[in-house]
């Protein structure tokens, strides 16, 4: 077992208790998080409604913790597509490297360059807009690339490293030789990448349901919400702290998990 | 020099392949050009009429054809929506969204190379920790939301600039970077955290190299020793992530642009989209796309200079 | 460790110096109580112009003939003018028409042209100019007709320069309310860009995605505008409306949600008038379940007008039960908005009659640039939960709402306003007919065809009234749509402007608009 840090038992407190509270959110709020006139409109946070009301007269708390089990949700298949298919890229073409590599980077090369919005925007035009997962659909093909660069240099450097070369001489096949051999030894890559794509794709969908193309009201997400309340701010200020505060403190917990993943890898190394 | 024309090969191929997905995106989604133009007032007539009209009763290919030889000839088309040259259209939208992502850059630079090289030196300090929370913290503050805040306090409360009132580039250029340098400072934020992490990690891991340590067990002052050799080395990952960086502001660019209000390529861009207007998302996409992709190959060749060795490893 | 703090320090100067180089330039830094009365943040007298916020930019084409969205012509309702031209009680007055007659047999109408009136390129309108407008706006080589009412026109003459004769195949009450179509000069080609009329404002420049410049026509043949310049400027993000509001970027802005109203502050006044919509869930007829009259009008039982209007509007607002608002007080029954009050039980029971026990799933397709039809459905979604219906909101761009509901018709529910192109009944009712190609709810009832008809050929204008109250009735008994509310229309103004009327269609009229004294 190797040693936790304090970054990696801070992080992993944090979010264990931000995905407590989301957890619980699933199945008890304190109010119905969509339940009109629960309180007056815009009340200011009191101990009747912890972060105040919206204008609605909606509980603003019950509603920020099912929308951060929304965005976590998001977040984190959109992470899982991402990952698996853009390792899945890394692999194939960092271990065989050739003509396949250098179309499959060029093609990824153009999908970074491409502006994501844009992107998210044509894949949920052909899915079909307002079926609920295909913003996560979308993100996570925009976030194919990445995963596929950062997997695909650790995979490059690994092929050639000896212990490789003599299970391909024993004859192992190569999926075996990628999954079984090499890819347990690209985890000190991958998992600060998963940390980072995690954060990201809370801000990415954040961002997107900002400009209106994420999740749909009134099931709110983090973003959705935190656009209604700068329309407000002057009047209920706590509307748009008490979701952005939520969204810092997830992608906080997260994040210093992978800042204590890193320092534990590197003291490893 | 032949590895600078392959780079430049590659950034045209790129290039190519960004503008035919654009172009290709827009056959795919949904919502009809003419149909939209024409509003609640479309009859089939009208409708068939006007895609005479626009060139959109060709087919895909014959349309991508004729818009990449109106591109090599310096034509980017008309707008369907505004019936003016999408150049003329775009520039100074353009010029906007470059002053934005130049001035968040600049932002970033300076603030996180000289808080990197500090972070990295006291790494294992007293408040080494509190820094690095910090850190983290400004890493996870979305830039949409601190613009939230920064455009409330700054513009209601201070009235430091007027929310909603962006002064035209060319005739009050002090006035537009001040009204800019708050969009710029929410984009730099995240980024910079993350600028000062990156350069952090990487000294650390020069540091414990060899010749570092010789250097150092040799009597060598451990702050020479940073400036000269492990800064120069450091810096290569850095530049190559400063270069992504630049992708990224120009992406969030595009959130930002809308919560200041500022009238740059972002906001074109997504009212261009709801339209269908497809020759200027088609134009922007190629900008937005060639700056990302520039930044790229700029960033390759500054550090292939800091480091020739790349050069040979260089196209693995 | 010197050489760090030096660094450092440098920075912040650095940044210091920015931040203090930004406090210069501003105009004003008093607190926002200090200052008594006019509110405006310029101790200076008011330049005499104003920017008038709008939500979206304007059509592709500023041609008037052309253009189709409701916010265009709010704006260009200050540039154009037709032989006539309604007033904000709604009456027709004589515009660049002097005065007109109408022939024995109800058929020709002539018009006799004022005197002297201008384009603003400088010509004067001449018989010719009237000719051009009518013929252009009544051809039919393109399929249906720029204005589709002009089908009844047979022809055009200029009888002398300054008299033009109109004849229609058949008698119609309504055919003048149309002749307020716009007259453009006949020999001009750039309408579509920079655009020229007749109007109090003439068109200046315009900037895609920013703004819009009028300045006053100093020709005007009538009263002319006191504001020597307007600015409309485009924030097409809501959520910035309050920031430019508040920051002083923006004098006047039209169409403020209840909440923004409240949040206004000291500088600003809210002047209240209607939007003139008809604003509803409207369902698609031909679409299962709502093929069913008893389903609609148990979703008509679940829905409480009055509630969405308290919850979402704080208030503010007219509840309709009909395809009219209360602005056309000529065909408007306060009676039809009573027609449903909410009943849970009975719109159970009507449902559980038309098979559906335990209700049902539906999707209500919503605009994502409408934030008050959004607000709408968001408490239509708990209202229909009582009665077992689960509703989904499905956001689409505005684009994908025309080309999918609109012209495709393929949705279940939307909830939209549905405005008048003009003053008449029939703007608001043709589209309802079985046959009529923007009846985007699929209704199909043949009284209703029949009613139409009749109040197509009738001459009498009492019997006409009649007819189209049928048609309305028709429409709530069938349940059509769900009918909910003509929205408040809520316009920020600067203290210190007055002068705003409101019209009972969807313009805003700058021209009576002015700073006090």
């Amino acid at each position: 077992m190797k040693r936790m840090n304090g970054y990696l038992k801070a992080g992993l407190v944090l979010t264990g208790l931000l995905a407590a509270v989301i957890v619980l959110g699933y199945f008890w709020t304190p109010y119905d998080p969509t339940a009109m006139a629960v309180g007056p409109k815009l009340d200011a946070p009191s101990l009747a409604h912890l972060m105040g009301t919206d204008n609605f007269g909606r509980d603003i708390f019950s509603r920020v913790l099912k929308g951060a089990g929304t965005t976590f949700a998001i977040a984190v298949s959109t992470v899982a597509i991402g990952a698996v298919c853009g390792t899945a890229v890394g692999a194939v073409t960092g271990y065989f490297g050739g003509a396949a590599d250098e179309i499959l980077m060029r093609l990824n090369d153009a999908l970074t360059a491409f502006p994501s919005i844009l992107l998210a925007l044509v894949i949920i035009s052909i899915l079909g807009p307002g079926k609920k997962y295909n913003v996560v659909l979308a993100l996570g093909l925009v976030f194919i690339p990445s995963f596929a660069r950062v997997t695909r240099t650790a995979f490059a450097a690994l092929r050639d490293v000896n212990y490789v070369k003599s299970v391909r001489l024993m004859g192992a096949s190569r999926a075996r030789i990628l999954v079984v051999h090499i890819l347990p030894n690209t985890m000190s890559v991958l998992l600060p990448a998963l940390t980072i794509g995690f954060n990201n794709a809370v801000l990415a969908e954040a961002s997107m349901s900002y400009l209106g193309i994420g999740a749909t009201p009134p099931d709110a997400s983090l973003g959705y919400m935190l656009s209604e309340a700068q329309g407000m701010f002057t009047m209920a200020p706590w509307y748009a702290l008490g979701t952005g505060l939520m969204i810092v403190l997830l992608v906080f917990g997260v994040g210093l998990i992978g800042e204590g993943l890193q320092r534990r890898g590197n003291e490893v190394a | 020099m032949k590895y600078a024309a392959k780079r430049i090969a590659m950034l045209l191929l790129t290039m190519v392949i960004v503008s035919f997905l654009a172009f290709a995106a827009f056959s795919l989604i949904s919502g009809n050009t003419a149909e939209i133009l024409l509003g609640t007032q479309a009859t089939p007539e009208r409708v068939a009429a006007l895609e005479r009209e626009l060139g959109l009763d060709r087919p895909l290919l014959a349309r991508y054809a004729g818009w990449l030889l109106g591109f090599f000839t310096g034509d980017l088309g008309t707008s369907f929506s505004y019936k003016q040259p999408v150049w003329e259209l775009i520039a100074p939208k353009a010029a906007v969204t470059l002053c934005l992502s130049a001035l968040s850059f600049l932002l970033i630079v300076a603030v996180s190379i000289p808080l990197g090289v500090r972070s990295a030196r006291q790494a294992g300090g007293r408040l080494d920790g509190v820094w690095t929370a910090l850190d983290q913290l400004c890493m996870a503050v979305p830039p949409f939301f601190t613009g939230i805040l920064l455009s409330w306090l700054f513009s209601t409360v201070l009235r430091w600039f007027v929310h909603g009132n962006f002064p035209d580039l060319r005739a009050d250029f002090p006035g537009a970077l001040k009204y800019l340098f708050f969009a710029a400072v929410s984009l730099a934020i995240p980024r910079a955290a993350m600028t000062v992490r990156m350069l952090r990690s990487t000294i650390l891991r020069e540091m414990r190299k060899d010749y570092v340590r010789t250097a150092i067990s040799r009597g060598n002052d451990r702050g020479g020793v940073l400036y000269r050799h492990v800064l120069k080395n450091a810096l290569v990952p850095v530049v190559t992530f400063l270069a992504q960086t630049m992708a990224e502001i120009v992406a969030g660019g595009i959130v930002v642009e809308q919560v200041f209000a500022i009238p740059g390529l972002g906001r074109m861009l997504v009212a261009s989209i709801s339209n269908r207007d497809y020759p200027v998302v088609q134009a922007i996409v190629v900008i937005l796309a060639f700056w990302v992709v520039l930044a790229g190959t700029a960033a390759d060749l500054i550090n292939q200079r800091i480091d020739p060795r790349l050069r040979l490893g260089g196209g693995s | 460790m010197k050489k760090k703090l030096l660094a450092l320090l440098l920075l912040v100067s650095l940044l210091g110096a920015v931040l203090s180089g930004c406090g210069d330039g501003s105009t004003d830094r008093a607190p926002e109580d200090g200052q008594n009365d006019t509110g405006s943040t310029e101790a200076a007298p008011h330049a005499n112009e104003i920017t008038v916020g709008i939500a979206q930019d304007l059509d592709e084409s500023l041609d008037p003939h052309i253009a189709v969205a409701a916010g265009t012509k709010e704006v260009m309702f200050n540039v154009f003018e037709g032989l006539v031209k309604p007033t904000s009680t709604g009456d027709l007055i004589p515009a660049v028409a002097e005065d007109y007659t109408v022939s024995e047999d109800r058929r020709t109408y002539t018009f006799t042209l004022r005197e002297g009136v201008k384009f603003h390129n400088g010509d004067t309108v001449t018989a010719e100019d009237v000719v051009y407008s009518i013929t252009r706006c009544a051809d039919t080589s393109e399929g249906a007709p720029l204005v589709e009412a002009f089908s009844v026109i047979q022809a055009v003459e200029a009888i002398d320069a300054r008299t033009v004769a109109i004849t229609i195949s058949e008698p119609s009450n309504e055919f003048i309310s149309y002749l307020t179509t716009a007259i453009l000069p006949a020999d001009y080609d750039r309408q579509d860009t920079a655009p020229v009329g007749t109007g109090p404002f003439r068109f200046v420049s315009r900037t895609a995605q920013d703004n819009i410049v009028l300045e006053r026509f100093d020709e005007y043949w009538g009263t002319p505008a006191y504001l020597d310049k307007v600015t409309y400027k485009i924030i097409e993000n809501a959520d910035s409306i309050m920031m430019s509001l508040q920051s002083g970027a923006i004098d006047l802005f039209a169409h403020l949600t209840s909440t923004q109203a409240a949040q206004l502050g000291s500088n600003f006044h809210v002047a209240e008038g209607t939007m003139n919509l008809v604003q509803a869930l409207y369902l698609n007829n031909a679409e299962k379940p709502f093929d069913d009259v008893r389903v609609r009008q148990a979703l008509c039982y679940a829905v409480d007008k009055q509630g969405i209007i308290d919850l979402a509007f704080d208030g503010y607002g007219s509840p309709i039960g009909s395809s009219m608002y209360p602005a056309f007080s000529k065909y408007f029954e306060e009676d039809l908005a009573n027609y449903y009050t909410r009943d849970v039980e009975k719109a159970k029971s009507l449902l559980a009659e038309a098979g559906y026990p335990d209700g049902f799933a539906m999707t209500i397709t919503v605009p994502s640039n409408y934030q008050p039809h959004i607000e709408t459905a968001e408490v239509l979604v708990e209202q229909l939960k009582e009665i077992g219906v689960t509703a989904k909101i499905e956001l689409v761009e505005w684009g994908t709402w025309l080309s999918d509901v609109y012209a495709g018709r393929q949705y279940q529910s939307t909830v939209v306003g549905v405005d008048a192109s003009n003053m008449t009944a029939r703007a608001l009712l043709e589209r309802f007919s079985s046959t009529a190609g923007n009846n985007f709810i699929n209704y199909n009832n043949a009284e209703y065809d029949a009613l139409f008809a009749q109040a197509l050929a009738s001459y009498d204008d009492a019997e006409q009234t009649a007819l189209y109250k049928q048609m309305l009735e028709n429409l709530t008994a069938n349940a059509a749509n769900v009918y909910i509310q003509d929205l408040a229309d809520l316009v920020a103004v600067r203290n210190g402007l007055e002068g705003l009327n409101f019209y009972p269609i969807y313009v805003l009229d700058l021209s009576t608009v002015r700073w006090a004294e």
